[in-house]
């Protein structure tokens, strides 16, 4: 009744062609970027834009990269936290030793860094395939974090190794006050650092996001992302339709690497404050993995939806314990049932759908259309 | 400074704790071998039966009195139910109690039994009563009665055990260990049939979320001394320091590794996994029981992860850590191999060398240390670039 697409007609290709034909889909996706751009920054507390909403879109956005390579190319990584790791200590380096750059510069300089080293971690992938790869990539994973742990430069020499984001701003320090492009400081507000507003760094991280995932649901409906999807149905298939392996899952590696590291970069400069290799750990691929499986292996809106489920499940968690078992269970036999909670739920999910939110979304609309008369 | 005496120590040092981590990876070997799983929980299960083993060490007095009752129930009950079983057959009417049931009691009470039997007294009494039984009941499969005889008799003997606790708390382990492999079997696995092997690798690390929460809820999360009687002391052969536990531990690595590869190459029960691995439609077309030969591998996962959790765990403590042994057990599997067996042991000799000598001969004077963490998997990477499915596994074929 509500989700027809009765009456909707194309006139040109590039109407048939764009990325919600559906009038309905157009209009729900608008409404929730301007509630997403809008209603936070007015309302929402300290508390949930900062450890909830930025994490979200920075696990989103990791989920995302990680689902250009595994769900699209079908190239399984476990590097992830490394990726990540090498995108937040390459863009803490440019933004602390060339304070001109504007931070989002920055972000994305750090992430072209994580899509090199991704290429170069890519390199064993055109011989070795499934958990093959998947367990070479921990090289990168186990390789990248102790480089960051050992060598002093990374850090700037600190001596705990923790690497805090310094205070930068949108466009850098040339267009400060009485720098070289001085009449844009109105507008050259504080980003990261301590003293940023939490508003700006929302703001800041989910632009980048959306324009990110903008970009990445026009590759993967691009020539690039029909090769991707080929290889990783048959590779050798592929391979004789003519498209070039090597190219291709280098190609995936270092667009995922890319989106990898630009999410390590906002984690240390929106959202934690500092980089600190322990938070680029294994335990953090996993965590992306399962986001991508659980948002749904090959779609760009369930790395999301997988993202929040991650994210909120210890959250909601969280707030149950602290609410039920307030002072009658000890913090670390709740620690405990939280994992065992967590890793049930993932089985749980895995069991009921284990094509993932995606498929479940997907399924919603197919409902919806019929509504309130299925057939 | 080159020294060739102090090379040679650090290299049989190396190879030595590279065959405990072979025992970690052949949990690993054994899944993906016989059900293509690539199980992520192996080190949490590595965990959870040292755990297990060393608590039930401590506890001591009453319990034991309560496990020799209940292993005269479960004795009982499994010959019981081999009996119902076999007139229900004769009666040719539908049998009502899954003979599964029947085995993985008897199963139970099989490994509790001869070791109450024997009160732990005299350890190789009680390997052979065990040698013994488990002969017994193998030809009395197609009667049993004759084996429901048995069960009844061990188990009476049983309920007047002895005193000391080792034996009898490596046997209830096993016991836990075998029953929680068929619950994951059967709660994870089956539901999963057929399903994409990532979708069944992110399951097992769910698997490994609940294994190591329950690990360290139900038992605790303190470091744990574990004595299994032989001392970590140094002695010289030649001129040259080596550890008398890693030797032991060695040959019992070995010992597994050649009964495991007896078992797969030789076994009926070992041919079924191996047909199960190949194509589960065949295997199950051909009348082989894809249910079972799943318990049973991750029952021997199960017992593979308890050894290496008591070697481990009296080497190092038990303690949260050995669940961080798969990631040492990961290079050894893609370098000797994800399928074979005898690959895992090489595969953890040629990992425990270099990474030992990388250590002390590089990382130390020049990346100030902890390269153990990655030069293992640096290694298997450019390995991998030459040979992709390792240094014994089967050769990969890909068709169009």
């Amino acid at each position: 009744m509500l989700y027809r697409e009765a009456g909707q007609f194309k006139t040109s290709y590039a109407a048939d062609q764009a990325i919600f034909p559906i009038a309905q889909d157009r209009w729900v996706f608008w409404g929730f970027l301007i509630v997403a751009f809008v209603v936070p920054p007015l309302t929402g507390s300290q508390y949930v834009m900062g450890p909830i909403l930025i994490q979200l879109l920075v696990f989103g956005l990791a989920a995302l990269g990680l689902n250009l390579l595994t769900g699209y190319a079908g190239q399984i990584s476990l590097g992830t936290g490394g990726f990540m790791a090498v995108g937040a200590y390459a863009c803490y380096n440019f933004a602390l030793r060339v304070p001109e750059l504007p931070l989002v510069v920055d972000v994305m300089l750090g992430g072209v860094c994580a899509a090199l080293v991704g290429i170069v971690f890519g390199l064993p992938s055109l011989r070795i395939k499934g958990f093959y790869l998947a367990v070479a990539t921990l090289a990168a994973q186990f390789f990248l974090t102790w480089i960051f742990d050992h060598v002093g430069w990374f850090t700037n020499y600190d001596p705990a190794g923790v690497a805090s984001a310094p205070s930068r701003t949108l466009l850098g320090s040339w267009a400060e006050e009485g720098g070289p492009l001085g009449f844009l400081a109105p507008i050259n507000i504080l980003v990261s650092g301590p003293r940023a507003a939490p508003e700006t760094k929302y703001l800041v991280t989910l632009a980048i996001v959306v324009v990110l995932a903008l970009f990445a649901k026009n590759i993967v409906r691009s020539s690039t992302g029909r090769a991707w999807m080929a290889i990783r149905d048959m590779d050798i298939a592929a391979e004789i339709i003519g498209i070039r392996p090597l190219r291709t899952k280098l190609l995936a590696f270092a667009v995922s690497s890319f989106y990898c590291g630009v999410a390590g970069a906002l984690y240390v400069f929106t959202y934690v404050g500092n980089a600190d290799t322990e938070a680029f750990d294994l335990i953090r691929s996993f965590q992306i993995l399962f986001m991508v499986i659980i948002g749904g292996l090959g779609s760009i809106l369930g790395s999301f939806l997988g993202a929040s489920f991650i994210v909120l499940l210890p959250v909601g968690l969280n707030i149950v314990a602290s609410t039920l078992g307030e002072g009658t269970l000890a913090s670390n036999t709740l620690a405990n049932l939280e994992l065992i909670i967590f890793g049930s739920a993932i089985i749980f999910f895995l069991i009921v759908e284990p094509n993932g939110f995606a498929r479940l979304w997907q399924i919603g609309k197919e409902k919806l259309r019929l509504w309130p008369f299925p057939h | 400074m080159w020294d060739p005496v102090f090379f040679l120590e650090v290299l049989i040092g190396g190879l030595l704790s590279g065959v405990m981590y072979s025992l970690v990876a052949l949990g690993f070997v054994l899944i993906f071998k016989a059900s293509g799983v690539f199980n992520f929980a192996q080190g949490a299960m590595v965990l959870f039966a040292a755990l297990t083993f060393v608590l039930l060490l401590e506890v001591s007095g009453d319990f034991w009195d309560w496990t020799a009752w209940l292993s005269l129930v479960f004795a009982v009950l499994a010959g019981g139910l081999f009996l119902l079983n076999h007139y229900s057959t004769l009666l040719q009417r539908t049998v009502v109690t899954s003979s599964r049931v029947a085995i993985a009691l008897a199963a139970i009470a099989i490994v509790l039994l001869p070791i109450l039997f024997d009160g732990g007294q005299n350890m190789w009494r009680g390997v052979f009563i065990t040698l013994l039984i488990f002969m017994v009941l193998t030809v009395s499969v197609r009667q049993p009665r004759a084996a429901a005889a048995v069960l009844l008799g061990v188990a009476l003997a049983a309920f007047f055990a002895g005193e000391i606790n080792f034996w009898r708390s490596l046997a209830l382990t096993l016991v836990i260990m075998i029953i929680l492999a068929m619950a994951i079997e059967s709660v994870v696995l089956r539901p999963l049939v057929n399903q994409e092997p990532i979708i069944l690798f992110m399951a097992t690390i769910g698997l490994n979320f609940v294994i190591e929460g329950m690990a360290q809820g139900v038992w605790d999360a303190d470091v744990h001394a574990l004595d299994i009687g032989i001392e970590d002391i140094p002695f010289e052969i030649g001129g040259l320091f080596i550890s008398q536990f890693d030797i032991f531990a060695a040959v019992t690595a070995s010992i597994l590794v050649a009964g495991l590869a007896i078992f797969f190459s030789r076994t009926r029960v070992g041919r079924a996994l191996r047909a199960v691995a190949d194509d589960h439609q065949a295997a199950m077309s051909v009348g082989i029981p894809l249910k079972n030969i799943w318990a049973i591998v991750w029952a021997a996962a199960g017992i593979v992860a308890l050894f290496a959790g008591m070697l481990w765990g009296s080497k190092v403590g038990v303690q949260f850590s050995l669940a961080l042994l798969a990631f040492k057990a990961l290079p050894v599997l893609i370098l000797g191999g994800f399928t074979s067996v005898p690959g895992a042991i090489i595969g953890g000799l040629i990992v425990g060398a270099t990474e030992k000598v990388f250590e002390v001969f590089v990382g130390i004077p020049y990346f100030g240390g902890g390269t153990e963490s990655w030069s293992p998997y640096m290694l298997a990477m450019v390995f991998l670039l030459f040979r992709p499915q390792g240094l014994f596994g089967e050769k990969i074929i890909e068709r169009v």
